[in-house]
């Protein structure tokens, strides 16, 4: 790569299609657009041209755009061609581009460029990534947000508060001899003490964002044969995993994703946890444990007629989702379930069994000899006919939304922005039990490198190796 | 075709010329220092003072390596006073308040002692250049053509040097001397990038005629800290200064004269240095406040002068003396000599390398004010440096005597000033370090004798004398991280300490804040045998450790980056993604590394990130 290199790219999706983009930048857009489309267009202004290879004869007729640099994406010279999509007339425009001189682009040169010709910072280099990769509406308006700088404005506001309290205790150290205003140390670590509460404000906020990056991971767990299968099947709508009367059918993961109110959620279907019966079905127990361990929720399953089963509930998560399938085949009103809201509850259940005691509910199903109680809050309903599933649904919904929902607040996103962030905020922990000022000044100054780090203002390797391993981003 | 010849000419005899002459003679350079007059040498030209905070630290490292201001300060010193002494060891700033004279004939008595060294009274007119463009000698006014190894110029405020007094303009290197034009002409035509400064000083007063009995005196430390390794104790009487400050009338009296001032009124093009303004920028710029802190400094002994520092000016003689009545305990005071402003030329530094010597003319190094500075500390760093680089080259060898930003307050200097240039006079900051903690006046010897030694720049008696700490030092160390002792024997001792069966060793007892000195000397009876120097670098160790050891992965970082080397010859123009505006920022200061590229202002992230793309993609080029 050298400086005088241009390159060029579709950048629309492959095969047959009404219109396809192809893009040119570098300090020989200008001659490469002139080459083929017989001269420049007025700078961004749609012009119809007929592009022609260095023969003479005509490949398309095109609508053709024209970005002078630096005011364009890359903020080199740059130039779009909106060709019929056709793969036949993309591979033509596409050769004569580098006939003309431009060769073909690398995955992900064309933000590599804004970034490197400062067009982007790291956070909106990253926010462009999470837009091309997002698949739902929430996911959509966060990575905007962060591709439009929300990020960036939020890290540079903290930055300049810290360079402002760093500038003073810097003045407290370097100036004694002058009259300083007093108080001018114990006022900064008063105002670190508030920036600390903000930022930490924030952080407390980032693993919603994390998590609407990276989508939800809900696991469904439960004994043999209590119907996770089924229920996967019948929340995504489709037979994604095979069902069968037999108990032990789910030996490995099962996945399906749907999306809940905005964020995009892959639902794990596991195998049933009892003692296995074989080495392959010990694995799956294995398997569906850590994934309860790893998943941000838990969708317990009993079924209605067994009593709850001990491995089940050791392993769910205290805010676990509960739900007590098959209520088809419990008669009514013979298992009891707690529940907070009963009018939720199918037909024929009813809410808390009187003189259980409060918060904890009910005795096991009738047929299976005293076992454990089904826990509180558990959701009755049947993945076969389809009683209960717009309750769990709507509570799915709900709790989706709590854990990853579009935040007003939700500005990291991404496990090295939650990081930096921490750091700073390790260092202004500092500063109350620093004992001399020069400490306070390094506090926070290693608070202000941290967040420098976010945006990429500082620590040029670190950085690069972010570059190399981020920015291959399919485009 | 040289009427004489030296290995190393110095041109000026300020801060800079005479460490940079005395240097070069200490490497067994035969040197010769040419100066307008031999009585100024060692002159003050402004505050009677040296050291504080940042240029005391560089006054520790000139004295590390041999230098004079330390023990001349010594040997001049009336008022000694350690700043910042209630913070860390590591903002600890040691200042002198001299008597001028005293001053002047301490430089002048160790330049006269030094072997290999000629002091000759004269003016260096013009460069002598070779076939090459490397420069050979010098040609003083008198028509002598004097042959040279190499040539440091330090001519301060001399080139091109205008003084302003209200609306009087008087061409002059310091009142009463002439300036340097011929040289100034003949930097130009080397076509150095130059640039204008000013600068200030305050009023001199007849001590005789301040009503002392009004003011506040300040007395100096008892007893003084020398600022010389070397200096057993301060032989001079020592004198205390007073305070005063401005008032409402003061301001009304300079806001009514503002536009007679030489700056206000536009006469001057120069841009000052915003951390010592003149009383009129002052009093314009903050407007609110009412009054000024104004310091009455002896000169001298010997001396009724009296050096107010904090009211530089360049208001009409009338003026000053009207101001300066209005304050305590100065109603009669008389003005000796009025205070004035100068604007001079400089070139800009990123023409230097990091050794001071001009990229564009090998064999010619700059030292000083001339290279946009301020002070007598920033000088004298700069002199010592481009003096030891002049005796390398002069004796055939390379001029690679380079002090890094991690081992010295001079590299952070020198790598400020190369990569950076100067929009203002550059004054040292211990903010400007990003390794404060660990540079500090305290261990300069620590930090830079040993390099002296191999640089041979250090006489025996303070490489003997420096060994000899230097070994106590690692052994104090030693036995503080190795000796410890358990929460029930801190308990015992008095000290609280939480009781989580950790073991302690000295160091960090030292850093326990609950820890009484006498408590900690009972229980470790060593610490009371340790020279008081010794114990310091304890102390300091002890402060400073555990966030060193926290910045420790970030420092390998940035030493990670000056690893990676730029190779001089690079043209910037062939790395791709550098904007036209980031390859000229580049190309002006022409880092030696990746992380001097990061220093250069307004290179960008996205831009150093494509100049390390291109140096990772061309590794060959990393290692010449």
């Amino acid at each position: 790569m050298s400086a005088g290199d241009t390159i060029s790219a579709c950048a629309t999706g492959a095969g047959r299609a009404a219109v396809a983009v192809l893009r040119v930048s570098g300090p020989g857009a200008g001659a490469v657009l002139r080459a083929v489309a017989g001269g420049l267009p007025a700078p961004r202004v749609a012009s119809l041209r007929r592009l022609r290879d260095a023969g003479g004869e005509a490949l398309d007729q095109a609508l053709v755009l024209w970005f002078p640099g630096p005011a364009s994406y890359t903020g080199e010279d740059s130039a779009e061609l909106h060709l019929h999509g056709g793969p036949a007339v993309v591979a033509a425009v596409a050769e004569a581009l580098v006939a003309a001189g431009a060769r073909p682009a690398e995955p992900g040169e064309f933000t590599r460029r804004a970034f490197l010709n400062g067009r982007l910072d790291l956070t909106e280099a990253e926010g462009i990534a999470d837009l091309i990769e997002a698949e739902t509406e929430a996911q959509r308006r966060q990575a905007l947000r962060q591709a439009g700088g929300a990020l960036s404005r939020l890290v540079a506001g903290w930055s300049a508060r810290l360079a402002r309290l760093l500038a003073r205790q810097e003045a407290f150290i370097e100036f004694e001899d002058e009259d300083l205003p007093a108080g001018l140390d114990d006022s900064v670590a008063a105002a670190a003490a508030a920036l600390h509460a903000e930022m930490s404000a924030q952080l407390a906020e980032a693993p919603r964002g994390e998590r609407l990056r990276e989508g939800l991971m809900v696991a469904i767990i439960g004994a043999p044969n209590a119907g996770k299968s089924s229920l996967l099947n019948a929340l995504v709508g489709r037979e994604a995993a095979i069902v069968s009367a037999r108990a032990g059918t789910t030996r490995d993961v099962v996945e399906a994703r749907l999306t809940l109110a905005g964020v995009p959620v892959t639902l794990a279907d596991t195998a049933g946890l009892r003692e296995a019966a074989d080495e392959i079905e010990a694995e799956g127990v294995r398997r569906a444990r850590r994934r309860a361990e790893d998943a941000d929720l838990v969708l317990a399953v009993f079924a209605a007629d067994q009593a709850p089963d001990a491995p089940t509930l050791a392993a769910m998560s205290a805010d676990a989702l509960v739900v007590l399938n098959k209520a088809d085949l419990a008669a009514p009103g013979s298992a009891p379930v707690g529940d907070a809201d009963p009018t939720l509850l199918p037909a024929g259940i009813t809410a808390a069994s009187e003189g259980a005691a409060p918060g904890r509910a009910g005795a096991a199903s009738p047929g299976s000899g005293p076992g454990h109680p089904v826990p509180a809050g558990a959701l009755a309903i049947s993945a076969l006919t389809g009683q209960g599933l717009d309750a769990l649904r709507l509570r799915l919904e709900v709790r989706a939304t709590a854990l990853a929902g579009l935040g007003e607040q939700a500005t990291l996103t991404r496990p090295r922005h939650v990081a930096a962030v921490r750091e700073a905020l390790g260092w202004l922990a500092e500063l109350p039990t620093a004992p001399v000022p020069e400490l306070r000044a390094e506090a926070l100054r290693a608070a202000l490198r941290a967040l420098g780090r976010l945006t990429g203002q500082v620590g040029v390797e670190a950085i690069l190796d972010l570059v190399f391993s981020e920015f291959c981003i399919g485009k | 075709m040289f009427d004489k010849t030296y290995d190393v000419v110095v041109v000026g005899g300020g801060h800079a010329g005479t460490e940079a002459a005395a240097v070069a003679a200490r490497c067994g350079a035969r040197t010769l220092l040419l100066t307008h007059k031999l009585e100024t040498l060692g002159e003050m030209s402004c505050n009677p003072a040296i050291g504080g905070v940042g240029k005391g630290h560089l006054v520790r490292e000139i004295d590390a390596l041999d230098g004079l201001m330390a023990r001349a300060a010594d040997a001049a010193g009336i008022h000694f006073k350690l700043l910042n002494r209630s913070k860390g060891p590591a903002v600890r700033g040691p200042r002198a308040q001299a008597d001028r004279k005293l001053y002047r004939q301490a430089v002048q008595a160790l330049l006269r002692a030094q072997p290999g060294l000629d002091l000759l009274a004269g003016s260096a007119e013009d460069i002598v250049l070779d076939a090459t463009g490397r420069c050979t000698g010098v040609v003083t006014a008198a028509g002598e053509r004097i042959g040279a190894g190499a040539v440091v110029i330090t001519t301060g405020t001399f080139l091109r040097g205008v003084i302003h007094l209200g609306e009087e303009r008087t061409p002059a290197g310091r009142v009463g001397e002439a300036p340097s034009i011929g040289l100034a002409d003949t930097l130009r035509r080397l076509g150095l990038p130059m640039a204008r400064l000013k600068t200030g000083t305050p009023p001199r007063l007849d001590g005789r005629t301040i009503d002392w009995a009004a003011l506040e005196p300040q007395p100096g430390d008892d007893p003084p800290e020398p600022l010389s390794w070397l200096t057993e104790r301060i032989a001079n009487r020592q004198v205390a200064c007073a305070i005063t400050e401005t008032n409402e009338a003061t301001h009304a009296v300079i806001r009514a004269n503002l536009h007679r001032s030489a700056v206000y009124g536009g006469r001057i093009e120069g841009v000052g240095p915003r951390y010592c303004p003149s009383i009129e920028d002052k009093v314009v710029r903050f407007a609110d406040k009412g009054r000024h802190q104004i310091f009455l400094e002896p000169e001298g002994l010997d001396d009724d002068t009296i050096y107010p520092n904090g009211i530089s000016t360049s208001l009409p003689a009338e003026v000053q003396a009207a101001l300066i009545a209005t304050m305590p305990g100065l109603a009669k005071a008389v003005i000796l000599r009025p205070g004035y402003a100068i604007e001079y030329d400089h070139v800009d530094p990123r023409a230097l390398r990091p050794t001071l010597e001009l990229r564009a003319c090998p064999g010619l190094f700059l030292a000083g004010q001339i290279n946009g500075t301020t002070g007598y500390e920033e000088a004298g760093a700069q002199g010592l440096m481009a003096g030891l680089n002049a005796a390398a080259l002069a004796g055939g060898g390379a001029a690679d005597r380079v002090l890094t930003r991690a081992e010295a307050y001079t590299g952070v200097m020198l790598d400020d000033l190369v990569l950076q240039g100067v929009s203002e006079p550059y004054r040292m900051l211990t903010a400007r370090s990003e390794h404060r903690l660990a540079l500090r006046a305290d261990n300069a010897g620590l930090r830079l004798t040993e390099k002296g030694i191999a640089w041979g720049c250090v006489g025996s008696a303070r490489a003997t004398a420096f060994r000899a700490f230097g070994q106590a030092v690692a052994e104090a160390l030693a036995w503080a991280r190795s000796e410890a002792a358990t929460p029930a024997q801190f308990t015992a001792a008095g000290v609280a300490v939480n009781q989580d069966g950790r073991r302690r060793n000295v160091l960090e007892a030292l850093a326990l804040p609950t820890a009484l000195p006498q408590a900690l000397d009972a229980m470790f009876p060593r610490l009371r045998s340790l020279a008081p120097a010794v114990r310091t670098q304890l102390e300091a160790e002890a402060l400073y450790a555990p966030y060193l050891e926290r910045q420790a992965a970030e420092m390998r970082a940035l030493a990670r980056e000056e690893r990676i080397s730029i190779p001089s010859g690079l043209d910037f123009a062939g790395v791709a993604g550098l904007s036209t505006e980031m390859r000229q920022r580049l190309a002006a200061a022409r880092p030696a590394t990746l992380g001097g590229a990061g220093r250069v202002p307004g290179v960008t992230p996205a831009a150093l990130a494509a100049l390390a793309v291109h140096l990772r993609r061309q590794p060959e080029a990393c290692s010449t």
